[in-house]
């Protein structure tokens, strides 16, 4: 019974970040239609900005709390920009050409950032240590990680943020009313540029926490490592219903647990084969996902 | 058309030399200039310490037996050739050294993949080709001009399960193998093997594949069955993170590994959840025994105090190996040489004495060696195959085996049952050869495609 525990925790905790990865996705999804393959990527440039930051201030040799917080700020400063760069240059230019177009711009974009990272950055993995060691906490026969513990409550807190954002804010009415015609709310005095780019730099934002967070659980950063997490966020977003936030969170959970449990009870060569099974199960029964409802509330 | 024009090369080069001979009468035996050993090694690109420490190892011995006189009275010369790590160069270099060299052997490549490449060139032309440390079993089976120096992937299945139970006094391991990996697999099934003979048990076996970063589920897994350690036979990134895994789910035991470990990532991604454990190697420089002390004080003198890695001192011996084999020879003939290789027994090299088997593969001894704190291997054992004795003559295995090896050297139920790691990899090594040759890079170069120090 200890190791049903040790792999829901786990699960959880894996959960976690394939959530905060996957509110991206949706966030971009749910306004512009646009499914944004590059934020796996972008994911990734935020753990190597975090390995840099952390060695340039002498994080890396004695974490502190303190120094991650400015790490991750810094990853986020940097992602942020990235992610207007992005929206500026590849996808604003085809917003107005067929959806398909801006699809495979979006594949185009993930590949440059893959290659160009491992130009840039060597191919060779890293070693990131950002958080202080800490033994973390140990319940009888389950333990529980100090950076998972950390990943959960972030992840959690970023989630009720963005809600907010999304349905408190008058940049978040606006992205629902971009979400919800575009045309009428251009009409209405709505900045849609703005509030694209704006939705991209929060997107990028999550990713670079998450990357953060990601390479904090497993310390090795190397420019490939956005493919999979990218991937199973974006099965997390689909699952939970692409384009809505809580949907998104649940997603990444139910995505998290069944990879502990399959690779658990199972063997991890399952593992993979079950996520996308799940994917397609879900999606035969409820095409919109888990919590999408349709048309009628999106972000 | 790329491939197809070195070979047409070749052939008219090789036509135009028998020409040559029969015009000049016998060439190669009786000729008077330097005799043309031919290296093919990866000497830029991003495995270039491979073939620039390889190449290092074998100028050392070359430079020994020409002050020594050379071989029948003739000096000895090492072409180098660049393959920048990439196979299909490896073969185009082996064939320029055969064709327009005339090498009379060949020493290279470090990667198994690589050495497959060459391995149907030389064959081919009759030429010997001795392979410093590619440990995939399909790389002598390529042909029977084919041989090695190092020993072969299977061997240090056995020699953890050795180490396990004569040195630690194991009984129950559980297994953690990479199952994408015909490297990972093969240690893990020979281990398996050796260690239940020993009348250990392995309680928990789990599995993983090459990139995945997640270990918890299996480990949870592996913990519930309380072993006494947990044999990981992966490369270092993943070891690295495992080991961190395993602690922070509460595993405290020593995780034990092959040769895949040897790089200082390890340490950087494992940090102090790794220190503690055992992986088996080739060689290590702090070895006791004096062969060794001795290259590593004569490398040190000539490549200005850098410390000789495992390649160095596996192409020391290859080279060694070759040139010995080549004394021995009847004359400088390819097949002449062939025959003296595969008689080679005993040859006193310094990661060990060598005796090929019938499949031209090395029984030789490893080393076991320990992860220390600060990232440092520390040399703990050493093991034999079975009925190998220690070099003799040599002090230092005293002091090695002072410790407890003396007792493994012969494992003490010498029943002949137990397999031999010669006969070990003949069986697991029709699947190898096909998949290793299938999927290139990935397969098939463990011990060789990790940047060492």
């Amino acid at each position: 019974m200890a190791e049903f525990f040790q792999h829901i925790i786990d699960g959880i905790s894996v959960g976690a970040i394939y959530a905060l990865i996957a509110l991206g996705y949706t966030m971009v999804y749910g306004v512009l239609k646009l499914i944004n393959f590059a934020h796996g990527d972008v994911f990734m440039v935020g753990a190597m900005i975090g390995w840099y930051v952390a060695r340039w201030t002498g994080e890396s040799r004695s974490p502190s709390i303190s120094g991650a917080l400015l790490v991750t700020l810094a990853s986020m400063l940097v992602c942020g920009c990235l992610g207007f760069v992005i929206e500026r240059l590849a996808y604003r230019p085809l917003r107005n050409s067929p959806r398909l177009n801006s699809l495979i711009t979006a594949i185009g974009v993930s590949f440059f950032l893959e290659y160009g990272g491992q130009y840039l950055f060597g191919p060779n993995p890293r070693v990131f240590t950002v958080l202080p060691r800490h033994p973390g906490l140990h319940a009888g026969p389950v333990s529980l990680g100090y950076v998972d513990v950390v990943t959960v409550i972030v992840s959690v807190a970023l989630m009720i943020g963005l809600q907010r954002i999304v349905f408190h804010t008058r940049m978040g009415t606006a992205m629902r009313a971009v979400s919800f015609n575009a045309t009428v709310a251009s009409l209405m005095g709505v900045n849609i540029d703005r509030v694209i780019s704006f939705t991209f730099v929060l997107g990028s934002v999550l990713a670079a926490v998450a990357g953060v967070l990601y390479a904090s659980k497993y310390p090795s950063v190397q420019p490939l490592m956005g493919l999979m997490p990218g991937l199973k966020a974006f099965v997390a977003a689909v699952l939970g219903g692409i384009g809505n936030v809580p949907g998104a969170m649940l997603g990444g959970l139910v995505l998290g647990l069944a990879e502990q449990i399959v690779s658990g009870y199972l063997s991890s060569s399952w593992r993979d084969a079950v996520a996308f099974g799940i994917l397609i199960l879900v999606l035969l029964a409820r095409p919109t996902g888990l919590l999408g409802r349709g048309e009628a509330e999106k972000v | 058309m790329r491939r197809i024009l070195p070979s047409l090369l070749a052939l008219a080069a090789l036509a135009a030399c028998k020409k040559q001979d029969q015009g000049s009468g016998m060439m190669s035996p009786n000729a008077t200039g330097p005799i043309v050993l031919g290296e093919v090694g990866s000497m830029t690109g991003t495995e270039a310490t491979f073939g620039l420490s390889s190449a290092n190892g074998i100028q050392l011995a070359i430079d020994e037996f020409n002050a020594k006189g050379g071989v029948k009275g003739r000096q000895l010369q090492v072409k180098v050739l660049d393959d920048q790590g990439r196979p299909e160069e490896a073969a185009t270099a082996a064939t320029r050294l055969i064709a327009s060299e005339h090498v009379v052997a060949l020493l290279g490549e470090v990667a198994s993949t690589r050495s497959m490449f060459m391995a149907p060139k030389a064959q081919q032309a009759k030429v010997p080709m001795v392979t410093p440390s590619s440990t995939n079993p399909a790389v002598t089976e390529k042909g029977d001009y084919i041989f090695r120096a190092c020993f072969i992937d299977p061997f240090q299945g056995y020699v953890a399960a050795t180490f396990a139970h004569d040195n630690l006094k194991l009984k129950k391991v559980a297994i953690l193998k990479d199952v994408r990996n015909d490297y990972s697999v093969g240690l893990a099934k020979n281990f398996i093997d050796a260690f239940t003979k020993t009348g250990g048990q392995i309680i928990a076996q789990e599995s993983y594949s090459n990139g995945d970063v997640d270990f918890k589920a299996q480990l949870t897994n592996i913990k519930a069955a309380a072993p006494q350690a947990l044999y990981v036979p992966g490369y270092y990134t993943d070891v690295g993170l495992i080991a961190r895994q395993a602690r922070e789910v509460g595993i405290t035991v020593p995780l034990l590994g092959g040769d895949g470990w040897d790089s200082e990532k390890l340490y950087e991604i494992g940090g102090d959840a790794i220190v503690g454990s055992y992986f088996s190697n080739h060689y290590s420089p702090d070895d006791p025994s004096p062969r060794i002390q001795e290259f590593v004080g004569k490398y040190k003198k000539a490549y200005g105090g850098q410390l000789p890695d495992s390649l160095a001192a596996q192409a020391y011996d290859a080279a060694g190996m070759l040139v010995d084999a080549m004394k021995r020879a009847k004359d400088l003939t390819g097949p002449s040489i062939r025959d003296a290789l595969a008689a080679t027994k005993d040859y006193a090299g310094v990661t060990g004495n060598i005796t090929l088997d019938q499949n031209r593969n090395p029984l030789k001894p490893a080393v076991v060696l320990k992860v220390a704190k600060g990232g440092k291997y520390d040399f703990v054992t050493k093991i034999y195959p079975e009925g190998m004795q220690p070099e003799t003559g040599s002090g230092g295995d005293a002091a090695a085996g002072g410790t407890k090896t003396g007792s493994n050297t012969a494992p003490a139920p010498a029943s002949g049952t137990t397999p031999t790691p010669t006969t070990a990899p003949a069986t697991g090594a029709t699947t190898s050869a096909s998949e290793a040759s299938n999927t290139g890079q990935k397969q098939g170069v463990p011990s060789a495609e990790h940047p060492k120090k």
